[in-house]
Protein backbone atom coordinates (compact mmCIF):
# COMPACT_ATOMS: atom_id res chain seq x y z
CA UNK A 1 0.00 0.00 0.00
CA UNK A 2 1.49 3.59 -0.91
CA UNK A 3 1.15 6.70 1.29
CA UNK A 4 -1.23 7.65 -0.95
CA UNK A 5 -3.84 5.21 -0.58
CA UNK A 6 -3.10 5.53 2.87
CA UNK A 7 -4.48 9.15 2.65
CA UNK A 8 -7.82 9.03 0.82
CA UNK A 9 -10.29 6.28 2.71
CA UNK A 10 -11.66 3.60 0.19
CA UNK A 11 -15.11 3.54 0.89
CA UNK A 12 -16.07 0.59 2.39
CA UNK A 13 -17.78 -1.14 -0.31
CA UNK A 14 -17.38 -5.34 -0.61
CA UNK A 15 -13.80 -5.72 -2.50
CA UNK A 16 -12.73 -8.94 -3.19
CA UNK A 17 -9.45 -9.69 -1.17
CA UNK A 18 -8.11 -12.08 -2.95
CA UNK A 19 -4.48 -11.36 -1.25
CA UNK A 20 -5.74 -12.66 1.25
CA UNK A 21 -5.76 -16.93 0.93
CA UNK A 22 -9.12 -18.58 2.46
CA UNK A 23 -8.07 -20.70 4.75
CA UNK A 24 -7.12 -24.44 3.78
CA UNK A 25 -9.22 -25.89 6.87
CA UNK A 26 -12.27 -25.97 4.68
CA UNK A 27 -10.83 -27.52 2.16
CA UNK A 28 -8.84 -30.23 3.74
CA UNK A 29 -12.05 -31.15 5.60
CA UNK A 30 -14.19 -31.40 2.64
CA UNK A 31 -11.25 -33.91 1.21
CA UNK A 32 -10.63 -35.78 4.23
CA UNK A 33 -14.73 -36.75 3.79
CA UNK A 34 -14.82 -37.49 0.93
CA UNK A 35 -11.74 -39.27 0.57
CA UNK A 36 -13.39 -41.73 3.43
CA UNK A 37 -16.13 -42.23 1.71
CA UNK A 38 -14.55 -43.13 -2.13
CA UNK A 39 -12.08 -45.30 0.11
CA UNK A 40 -15.11 -47.30 1.45
CA UNK A 41 -16.84 -46.96 -1.62
CA UNK A 42 -13.68 -48.74 -3.39
CA UNK A 43 -13.65 -51.55 0.06
CA UNK A 44 -17.30 -52.38 -0.80
CA UNK A 45 -16.71 -52.88 -4.16
CA UNK A 46 -13.67 -55.24 -3.45
CA UNK A 47 -15.79 -57.29 -0.71
CA UNK A 48 -18.45 -57.99 -3.31
CA UNK A 49 -16.44 -59.04 -5.99
CA UNK A 50 -13.17 -60.25 -4.47
CA UNK A 51 -9.85 -60.84 -6.45
CA UNK A 52 -9.04 -64.06 -7.75
CA UNK A 53 -4.98 -65.22 -6.87
CA UNK A 54 -3.23 -65.00 -9.98
CA UNK A 55 -6.21 -63.27 -11.98
CA UNK A 56 -6.61 -60.29 -14.04
CA UNK A 57 -7.26 -58.10 -11.15
CA UNK A 58 -10.84 -56.93 -12.39
CA UNK A 59 -12.06 -55.16 -9.50
CA UNK A 60 -9.67 -52.31 -9.18
CA UNK A 61 -9.58 -52.11 -12.61
CA UNK A 62 -12.91 -51.52 -13.15
CA UNK A 63 -12.86 -49.45 -10.43
CA UNK A 64 -10.06 -46.90 -11.56
CA UNK A 65 -12.12 -46.77 -14.99
CA UNK A 66 -15.35 -46.17 -13.66
CA UNK A 67 -13.32 -43.53 -11.54
CA UNK A 68 -11.92 -41.90 -14.72
CA UNK A 69 -15.50 -41.41 -16.60
CA UNK A 70 -16.83 -40.00 -13.61
CA UNK A 71 -14.39 -37.63 -13.12
CA UNK A 72 -14.14 -36.57 -16.71
CA UNK A 73 -18.01 -35.66 -16.68
CA UNK A 74 -17.54 -33.70 -13.12
CA UNK A 75 -14.19 -32.03 -13.80
CA UNK A 76 -15.61 -30.60 -17.20
CA UNK A 77 -18.74 -29.40 -15.86
CA UNK A 78 -17.51 -27.76 -13.01
CA UNK A 79 -14.45 -25.73 -14.92
CA UNK A 80 -16.65 -25.41 -17.96
CA UNK A 81 -20.23 -24.71 -17.11
CA UNK A 82 -21.10 -24.74 -13.61
CA UNK A 83 -20.29 -22.77 -10.80
CA UNK A 84 -20.10 -24.74 -7.86
CA UNK A 85 -19.70 -23.94 -4.49
CA UNK A 86 -15.38 -24.12 -3.75
CA UNK A 87 -15.83 -27.28 -1.65
CA UNK A 88 -17.65 -29.33 -4.28
CA UNK A 89 -14.63 -30.01 -6.02
CA UNK A 90 -12.27 -30.65 -3.38
CA UNK A 91 -15.10 -32.98 -1.95
CA UNK A 92 -16.34 -34.78 -5.10
CA UNK A 93 -13.09 -34.70 -7.36
CA UNK A 94 -9.86 -35.03 -5.15
CA UNK A 95 -11.58 -36.61 -2.13
CA UNK A 96 -14.26 -39.05 -3.80
CA UNK A 97 -13.05 -39.89 -6.77
CA UNK A 98 -9.49 -39.31 -6.03
CA UNK A 99 -9.89 -42.11 -3.34
CA UNK A 100 -12.01 -44.42 -5.05
CA UNK A 101 -9.70 -44.74 -7.67
CA UNK A 102 -5.53 -46.06 -7.12
CA UNK A 103 -2.63 -45.93 -8.40
CA UNK A 104 -1.04 -47.82 -5.86
CA UNK A 105 -3.11 -50.85 -6.35
CA UNK A 106 -2.73 -50.98 -9.79
CA UNK A 107 1.10 -50.79 -9.76
CA UNK A 108 1.47 -53.34 -6.99
CA UNK A 109 -0.95 -55.65 -8.82
CA UNK A 110 0.89 -55.86 -11.20
CA UNK A 111 3.85 -56.35 -9.26
CA UNK A 112 2.39 -59.51 -7.85
CA UNK A 113 1.39 -61.11 -11.14
CA UNK A 114 4.24 -60.93 -12.32
CA UNK A 115 6.61 -62.03 -9.20
CA UNK A 116 4.62 -65.09 -8.46
CA UNK A 117 4.77 -66.29 -12.36
CA UNK A 118 1.90 -64.99 -14.44
CA UNK A 119 3.97 -62.54 -16.47
CA UNK A 120 1.27 -62.33 -19.68
CA UNK A 121 -1.22 -61.47 -17.22
CA UNK A 122 0.59 -59.15 -15.08
CA UNK A 123 1.27 -56.85 -18.54
CA UNK A 124 -2.14 -57.07 -19.72
CA UNK A 125 -2.88 -55.51 -16.69
CA UNK A 126 -0.12 -52.85 -16.88
CA UNK A 127 -1.04 -51.94 -20.44
CA UNK A 128 -5.01 -52.30 -20.44
CA UNK A 129 -5.64 -50.07 -17.35
CA UNK A 130 -4.20 -46.62 -18.38
CA UNK A 131 -5.20 -47.53 -22.22
CA UNK A 132 -8.55 -48.03 -20.90
CA UNK A 133 -8.28 -45.16 -17.99
CA UNK A 134 -7.58 -42.45 -20.66
CA UNK A 135 -10.35 -43.85 -23.06
CA UNK A 136 -12.90 -43.49 -20.04
CA UNK A 137 -11.54 -39.88 -19.44
CA UNK A 138 -11.44 -38.80 -23.02
CA UNK A 139 -14.84 -39.91 -23.89
CA UNK A 140 -16.50 -39.00 -20.62
CA UNK A 141 -14.93 -35.21 -21.41
CA UNK A 142 -16.04 -34.76 -24.85
CA UNK A 143 -19.53 -36.33 -24.09
CA UNK A 144 -19.93 -34.19 -21.52
CA UNK A 145 -19.16 -31.06 -23.57
CA UNK A 146 -21.58 -32.03 -26.36
CA UNK A 147 -24.28 -32.01 -24.27
CA UNK A 148 -23.37 -28.98 -22.51
CA UNK A 149 -22.70 -27.51 -26.19
CA UNK A 150 -26.43 -28.77 -27.16
CA UNK A 151 -28.32 -27.72 -23.99
CA UNK A 152 -26.23 -23.97 -24.18
CA UNK A 153 -27.39 -24.07 -27.74
CA UNK A 154 -30.99 -24.79 -26.67
CA UNK A 155 -31.16 -22.00 -24.32
CA UNK A 156 -29.20 -19.19 -26.23
CA UNK A 157 -30.86 -19.85 -29.53
CA UNK A 158 -27.29 -20.19 -31.11
CA UNK A 159 -24.35 -22.67 -31.54
CA UNK A 160 -23.04 -22.70 -28.10
CA UNK A 161 -18.98 -23.23 -28.19
CA UNK A 162 -18.57 -24.92 -24.81
CA UNK A 163 -15.71 -23.02 -23.06
CA UNK A 164 -12.40 -24.30 -22.01
CA UNK A 165 -11.70 -22.29 -18.89
CA UNK A 166 -9.31 -24.35 -16.69
CA UNK A 167 -8.16 -22.42 -13.66
CA UNK A 168 -4.96 -23.84 -14.29
CA UNK A 169 -4.00 -22.98 -17.78
CA UNK A 170 -0.76 -21.70 -18.94
CA UNK A 171 -0.39 -24.52 -21.18
CA UNK A 172 2.13 -24.38 -24.50
CA UNK A 173 -0.06 -23.35 -27.45
CA UNK B 1 -14.14 -52.49 12.82
CA UNK B 2 -12.63 -53.05 8.95
CA UNK B 3 -14.89 -50.14 7.64
CA UNK B 4 -13.38 -47.70 10.23
CA UNK B 5 -9.52 -48.74 9.74
CA UNK B 6 -10.52 -47.97 6.08
CA UNK B 7 -12.25 -44.82 6.30
CA UNK B 8 -9.52 -43.80 8.61
CA UNK B 9 -6.29 -44.53 6.31
CA UNK B 10 -8.48 -42.49 3.46
CA UNK B 11 -8.65 -39.82 5.66
CA UNK B 12 -5.75 -39.24 6.06
CA UNK B 13 -3.92 -40.79 2.59
CA UNK B 14 -6.54 -37.80 0.51
CA UNK B 15 -5.45 -35.17 2.35
CA UNK B 16 -2.12 -35.57 2.61
CA UNK B 17 -1.96 -35.90 -1.54
CA UNK B 18 -4.13 -32.85 -1.98
CA UNK B 19 -1.59 -31.28 0.49
CA UNK B 20 1.76 -32.64 -1.18
CA UNK B 21 -0.15 -31.33 -4.63
CA UNK B 22 -0.34 -27.82 -2.81
CA UNK B 23 3.34 -28.13 -2.19
CA UNK B 24 4.58 -28.91 -5.45
CA UNK B 25 2.79 -26.82 -7.69
CA UNK B 26 3.57 -24.11 -5.41
CA UNK B 27 7.36 -24.84 -6.22
CA UNK B 28 7.36 -26.56 -9.69
CA UNK B 29 6.08 -23.54 -12.51
CA UNK B 30 5.50 -26.14 -14.95
CA UNK B 31 2.35 -27.63 -15.79
CA UNK B 32 3.55 -31.03 -15.80
CA UNK B 33 1.68 -32.83 -12.80
CA UNK B 34 4.90 -33.41 -10.32
CA UNK B 35 2.13 -33.61 -7.18
CA UNK B 36 0.33 -36.70 -8.79
CA UNK B 37 3.24 -38.27 -9.89
CA UNK B 38 4.95 -37.76 -6.84
CA UNK B 39 2.24 -39.06 -4.69
CA UNK B 40 1.37 -42.28 -7.11
CA UNK B 41 5.01 -43.29 -6.85
CA UNK B 42 5.26 -42.71 -2.67
CA UNK B 43 1.84 -44.81 -2.66
CA UNK B 44 3.17 -47.70 -4.70
CA UNK B 45 6.21 -47.66 -2.64
CA UNK B 46 4.59 -47.69 0.57
CA UNK B 47 2.41 -50.43 -1.00
CA UNK B 48 5.35 -52.56 -2.25
CA UNK B 49 6.79 -52.94 1.80
CA UNK B 50 3.27 -53.19 3.23
CA UNK B 51 2.82 -56.37 0.80
CA UNK B 52 6.04 -57.58 1.11
CA UNK B 53 5.63 -57.38 5.01
CA UNK B 54 2.37 -58.67 4.96
CA UNK B 55 4.28 -61.74 2.39
CA UNK B 56 6.73 -62.49 5.19
CA UNK B 57 4.17 -62.41 8.04
CA UNK B 58 5.18 -59.02 9.72
CA UNK B 59 2.11 -57.23 8.67
CA UNK B 60 -1.50 -58.21 10.06
CA UNK B 61 -4.92 -57.45 8.06
CA UNK B 62 -5.55 -54.38 9.83
CA UNK B 63 -2.97 -53.21 9.25
CA UNK B 64 -3.60 -54.07 5.50
CA UNK B 65 -6.72 -52.22 5.64
CA UNK B 66 -5.24 -48.65 7.13
CA UNK B 67 -2.62 -48.47 5.34
CA UNK B 68 -3.14 -50.24 2.14
CA UNK B 69 -7.03 -50.20 1.37
CA UNK B 70 -7.07 -46.56 2.91
CA UNK B 71 -3.78 -44.81 3.40
CA UNK B 72 -2.21 -46.18 0.15
CA UNK B 73 -5.66 -46.32 -1.02
CA UNK B 74 -6.62 -42.55 -1.13
CA UNK B 75 -2.89 -41.10 -1.29
CA UNK B 76 -2.72 -42.59 -5.03
CA UNK B 77 -5.03 -41.57 -7.83
CA UNK B 78 -6.01 -42.97 -11.27
CA UNK B 79 -8.48 -40.61 -11.99
CA UNK B 80 -6.57 -37.29 -11.22
CA UNK B 81 -3.59 -38.93 -13.08
CA UNK B 82 -5.94 -39.47 -16.12
CA UNK B 83 -7.35 -35.99 -16.00
CA UNK B 84 -4.16 -34.18 -15.68
CA UNK B 85 -2.87 -36.31 -18.85
CA UNK B 86 -6.25 -35.03 -20.86
CA UNK B 87 -5.35 -31.94 -19.64
CA UNK B 88 -1.97 -31.75 -21.57
CA UNK B 89 -2.90 -33.23 -24.75
CA UNK B 90 -5.80 -31.09 -24.97
CA UNK B 91 -3.46 -28.14 -24.34
CA UNK B 92 -1.22 -29.40 -26.99
CA UNK B 93 1.50 -30.63 -24.44
CA UNK B 94 1.23 -34.23 -26.13
CA UNK B 95 4.20 -35.13 -25.56
CA UNK B 96 4.22 -34.58 -22.28
CA UNK B 97 0.80 -36.45 -21.75
CA UNK B 98 2.76 -39.35 -22.83
CA UNK B 99 5.86 -38.94 -20.78
CA UNK B 100 3.63 -38.39 -17.88
CA UNK B 101 1.81 -42.07 -18.77
CA UNK B 102 5.04 -43.82 -19.54
CA UNK B 103 6.99 -41.81 -16.26
CA UNK B 104 3.80 -42.97 -13.55
CA UNK B 105 3.44 -46.19 -14.89
CA UNK B 106 7.09 -46.99 -14.93
CA UNK B 107 8.47 -45.66 -11.82
CA UNK B 108 5.07 -46.60 -10.03
CA UNK B 109 5.71 -50.34 -11.32
CA UNK B 110 9.73 -49.69 -10.06
CA UNK B 111 8.27 -48.92 -6.54
CA UNK B 112 6.41 -51.25 -6.12
CA UNK B 113 9.10 -53.73 -7.14
CA UNK B 114 11.71 -51.21 -4.78
CA UNK B 115 9.15 -51.92 -1.55
CA UNK B 116 8.43 -55.61 -1.62
CA UNK B 117 12.62 -56.02 -2.52
CA UNK B 118 12.71 -53.28 0.36
CA UNK B 119 10.48 -55.52 2.80
CA UNK B 120 12.27 -58.97 1.74
CA UNK B 121 15.29 -57.74 3.02
CA UNK B 122 14.11 -56.42 6.25
CA UNK B 123 11.89 -59.36 6.96
CA UNK B 124 12.90 -62.57 5.37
Amino acid sequence: MTARDARTPRPRTRTPRRTVPRSQGPVVAAVALGGGLGAALRYAVSLRWPAQAGGFPWTTFWVNVAGCAVIGVFLVAVTEAWAAHRLVRPFFGTGVLGAFTTFSAYAVDVQQLIDTGHLRTGLACLAATPLAALAAVSLAAAGTRRVLGRRSAARDGAPGAPGRGDTRGGGPA
Amino acid sequence: MNWLLVIVGAMIGAPLRHLTDRAVRSRHGSDFPWGTFTVNVVGCLVLGLLTGATIAGAAGSSLRLLLGTGLCGALTTYSTFSYETLRLAETGAGRRAAVNVAASVATGLGAAYAGVALARAIWT
